[in-house]
């Protein structure tokens, strides 16, 4: 299907011509598109085609009072919607000057590492799948799925949970969580070696990613990567650690890094932080019984609550990177502006445009999805 | 750190066999049939008709606009009470159950289910638009998903604390024992506010408090008194002394204790400085004059508010009062503490200042004849007020020592010095009966060092009349306040003096007819001794100055003039609001004094054009 305004272009003869790849392609990740000029089999030249989500968030958030946006960030990227509640109260507390209490930082902690955990089992099966390897898309799928039991069950929505709102989280966790979320987490750990052998230790997976859609570190900082897909390139950065928001200064974990910046290295990084994200849940399930208080700080009533005047720069560690806030607010009951500094927004433009250039076409789909870009979030 | 995986190494041959232990295996494929959602499930909505109130806040915070309030005939809709007969219907084309409806409620009625599946044939449901009811959706009795608790509540139920004079202070003089707000006060109580305007529509003048208290929440206090004075020019009064009939209806009530609407509008009053208040007050004044003549009479709140109105509307009003001052019961009725003179004066002056003619101290009927006044004037306002007190008749009660409550108040404003004994018996039940009992408490104490007041009701606490803060106040202040007692008889001693006060105990006051029938226990009977006996068990109306043959030529109903909806008696030429119809009460006086004067207004005008 072309777009609507495609107009079709005579070109001097060439051996050179360009393809459509996407917007409805099982090779692309969601509503998105590349046109990709080919000479042969090898990449020319790639232009990132979005705006097929675009619902303008954004805008849309300048309209509401500041509590009805809690029920729309999730919305921006939906595989890992945790950070962007997480991110957009930060902002407010921090205009607002709210105290969080104790206990709703530990509790978004947990939320944002069952979120990232979620996130990487759904990446898992996405990027397995475009080298033409199915398994892993469902058991990612159904392993993401018993995150998802957790989240519905303590927020009352699967998918968007909507859960944490401005001077905390909404409710307290249910009678007896932490040990079903402590056995879940057991159960994917135990799965972690049997993820390996499907797809780490194959040969196919490993022939196809390793050595695919290169991007050194020196590069990868110019163009604005951040997260699994920066530490990749061998740079131990991670805004948990180097930029501690919430209570993740007091938590012990390590950052995985892979040197190689392939597709095969930021899988590989991805993996290494499950591990990493399970040993935050399991630090988090064992001091929040010790952890008592109230879990929202009091707001004023949400229909009449103006936010005092100030601007807020605010980030957050999501699963696919740095994800950021800036909140302006000239003291109204709505914000003056929202921007989501998104990192997706970087990876599938002006990244992965340069990357796939030179490559070949069967790789295309491969380097979007090892760069675990999330369209509505692009296109926001 | 890097992964440990080490992914050269291919592994056994052998290792794909490892694969054979799958067989052994659940799917994960979920099994077919129901699954039950989680018990905090944002399913679909159900609504508990009998506690919503249709307040349609749940509308107010829906991000995706997709609530309706619908109106449903036959359901309660009492705006006194704080119902209305609407209730929200949810259009699930938009929701996105996030599930604010639910965490806002003032009521607690709307919940979310574990429902979640919604496959219908039946065209009547085949809609995304549905109004959730107690059953749900399918009437299939889901249990209750997502629902209100402490934690997820997002309503402010603590009013912000009033500052008020000790007990110990006040009780020495008659210095207003309400501070007021201060600014920061003021715009955190204005935020509780869910503007569902449920006091709107209880208020008899319909005041825009909704407005009026999100303009406080602004900072604009200038538009606050601007939307104040769209419907009443006694805010400074109201603002004090208001029976917040509001307050009562006030969604956040529900739950909580409601927004202190009566203190907010006090604040605003006072916050303006009054030249600006009379600059609001003028505006939308007439330039044209209609040549009409209007005569009030009686310079209480419904005659001073159809003079507003009047002279707002181009007409000449001419007001006519007995006594030295405007204000009326205002004046004369309310004690300083609860209400300074200085407030009202404010009021009073802005009224003044538009152009109303005040003739103080000329008594109609003595002074000036109702005759000569239906001569002169196109339009007559009687706004005569409840001045005279009612006697128990009890034997005893005509002794010089047995006063009438509002024949003391009005002696004690105008600024008589009055001899007050040690002990004093106040009969009723009332706030009138609170005011004087307090007024002379403060006399007492001024005048012996100790407080010697006992308030008999008729009516026991839980049936009580006056206010509960009244109550409570009085019972700080050293009052002795005893409930159920009925008066027999006042003592009165052999030199002439008057001893006391002699009570039964009250069994029931109406009887099977709902009529006032006063059953007592003649064995529980007390005296309680005292030099003073002040009644105050009601108040009615002096309707002397009508003249035996105006008196004749009106229709009454149970001793009151009859009137139409609009304030007209049966003389075309002549209306009566107020107290005198429709009271006691400031509020309901503003309110008859807007409704003569629309429908004088009418009156004149139509007889202009005919």
């Amino acid at each position: 299907m072309r777009p609507e305004n495609y107009q079709a272009q005579s070109h001097p003869p060439s051996h050179e011509y360009e393809l459509n790849f996407g917007p409805n392609h099982p090779g692309i990740e969601g509503n998105y598109a590349l046109q990709v000029r080919l000479h042969g089999d090898t990449v020319v030249s790639a232009h990132a085609d979005g705006g097929y989500l675009h619902r303008g968030f954004e805008k849309l958030m300048e309209g509401r009072l500041w509590i009805q946006n809690i029920a729309l960030v999730p919305r921006i990227c939906v595989p890992d919607p945790v950070p962007m509640e997480v991110c957009y109260s930060l902002a407010i507390e921090d205009i607002s000057g709210l105290q969080v209490p104790e206990r709703a930082k530990w509790l978004r902690v947990l939320q944002l590492e069952l979120s990232r955990i979620a996130a990487h089992l759904f990446y898992f099966g996405g990027h397995a799948a475009t080298t033409g390897m199915y398994s892993p898309s469902f058991w990612g799928v159904a392993d993401r799925d018993l995150i998802l039991d957790r989240f519905e069950e303590l927020s009352g929505g699967r998918v968007y949970h909507i859960f944490n709102i401005p001077g905390g989280v909404r409710r307290d966790i249910p009678e007896g969580f932490l040990g079903r979320v402590s056995a879940l987490l057991d159960y994917l750990e135990a799965r972690l070696p049997e993820y390996d052998d499907l797809l780490f230790r194959n040969q196919v997976f490993v022939r196809r990613s390793k050595g695919v859609g290169v991007i050194d570190q020196q590069q990868a900082l110019a163009w604005g990567v951040t997260g699994p897909n920066l530490r990749a390139t061998g740079l131990g950065f991670d805004v948990r650690r180097d930029d501690p928001y919430l209570i993740y200064n007091q938590l012990d974990f390590e950052i995985p890094t892979e040197d190689s910046g392939c597709c095969w290295a930021r899988t590989l990084v991805r993996r290494s932080e499950l591990q990493q994200s399970i040993r935050i849940c399991r630090q988090v399930i064992a001091a929040l019984p010790d952890i008592g208080g109230p879990v929202r700080a009091p707001i004023p009533n949400p229909l009449a609550w103006n936010v005092p005047v100030g601007e807020s720069y605010t980030r957050v560690e999501s699963s696919k990177g740095e994800l950021a806030y800036y909140v302006l607010s000239t003291g109204g009951e709505k914000p003056y502006r929202v921007h989501v500094r998104g990192p997706s927004a970087m990876h599938a433009v002006q990244v992965l445009e340069k990357m796939v250039t030179g490559g070949r076409l069967e790789d295309v789909a491969q380097i979007m999805f090892s760069l675990d870009a999330c369209p509505p979030e692009v296109d926001r | 750190m890097s992964s440990d995986i080490d992914y050269k190494d291919a592994g056994s041959i052998l290792a794909p066999l490892k694969n054979l232990r799958f067989f052994a295996r659940e799917p994960v494929t979920e099994p077919l049939g129901p699954r039950p959602a989680a018990e905090n499930y944002r399913g679909f909505h159900v609504n508990d008709w009998e506690l919503c109130i249709g307040c349609s806040t749940c509308q107010k915070v829906c991000d995706n606009a997709a609530i309706s309030m619908i109106h449903i005939p036959g359901l309660p809709n009492d705006p006194v009470k704080g119902v209305r007969d609407h209730r929200p219907a949810i259009d699930y084309g938009r929701c996105c159950w996030c599930g604010l409806c639910v965490d806002i409620c003032p009521t607690g009625s709307i919940s979310l289910t574990r429902e979640y599946v919604h496959t219908c044939t039946e065209p009547e449901l085949d809609s995304y638009f549905v109004l959730p009811d107690p059953n749900g959706m399918h009437k299939t009795h889901f249990p209750k998903g997502w629902s209100k608790t402490e934690q997820n509540d997002l309503l402010d139920h603590d009013r912000q604390p009033m500052a008020e004079m000790a007990p110990e202070a006040r009780i020495g003089d008659f210095a207003e024992i309400v501070a007021g707000y201060t600014d920061q006060q003021a715009l955190l109580e204005a935020s509780r506010c869910v503007q569902c305007g449920m006091c709107h529509d209880a208020c008899p003048t319909q005041m825009h408090a909704p407005d009026y208290i999100r303009a406080i929440w602004q900072g604009n206090v200038e538009l606050a008194v601007e939307e104040i004075y769209r419907t009443n020019p006694f805010a400074h009064v109201c603002g004090r002394v208001c029976t917040h009939k509001c307050e009562d209806a006030c969604s956040i009530g529900r739950r909580g204790t409601p927004v202190a609407i009566r203190w907010l509008k006090r604040y605003a009053m006072d916050a303006l400085a009054p030249a600006k208040v009379k600059k609001i007050a003028a505006k939308g004044k007439s330039r044209k004059k209609s040549g009409r003549k209007i005569a009030i009479v009686g310079a209480g709140p419904a005659g001073m508010t159809a003079a507003f109105d009047l002279i707002k509307q181009g007409h000449a009003v001419t007001v006519f009062e007995a006594l030295d001052q405007a204000g009326g019961m205002t004046r004369y009725g309310i004690p300083y503490y609860r209400l300074p003179s200085e407030s009202l004066q404010r009021d009073i002056d802005i009224i003044v200042s538009l152009g109303v003619e005040m003739r103080y101290r000329t008594r109609v009927g003595v002074d000036v004849s109702m005759a000569e006044l239906e001569q002169e004037y196109d339009a007559v306002v009687l706004a005569l007020g409840l001045q005279l007190g009612r006697s128990t008749r009890i034997p005893g009660s005509d002794h010089v020592q047995v006063r009438a409550a509002v024949d003391l108040l009005r002696r004690i404003a105008a600024g008589e010095s009055l001899a007050v004994p040690d002990k004093v018996v106040v009969i009723g039940g009332g706030n009138v009966a609170m005011d004087i009992a307090r007024t002379l408490a403060r006399l007492q104490k001024q005048q012996h060092g100790v407080v010697g007041m006992t308030v008999c009701a008729l009516e026991d606490f839980a049936h009580f009349l006056a206010d509960p803060e009244e109550v409570r106040e009085s019972g700080e202040e050293g009052i002795e306040i005893i409930d159920a007692r009925g008066p027999r008889h006042c003592v009165v001693n052999d030199d002439g003096t008057l001893g006391g006060l002699c009570t039964w105990k009250v069994l029931s006051i109406f009887d099977e007819q709902h009529r006032f029938a006063p059953k007592f226990d003649e064995s529980d009977e007390r005296i309680h001794e005292a030099g003073m006996v002040v009644e105050s068990i009601g108040q009615m109306t002096d309707t002397g100055l009508l003249g035996d043959e105006l008196t004749e030529a009106l229709e009454w109903n149970r001793g009151r003039m009859k009137v139409d909806a609009f304030g007209r008696t049966s003389l075309p030429w002549l209306w009566a609001a107020g107290d005198c119809v429709n009271g006691p009460d400031v509020v309901h006086a503003v309110a008859d004094g807007h409704r003569v004067a629309t429908s004088i207004n009418e009156y004149l005008t139509q007889e202009v054009a005919a």
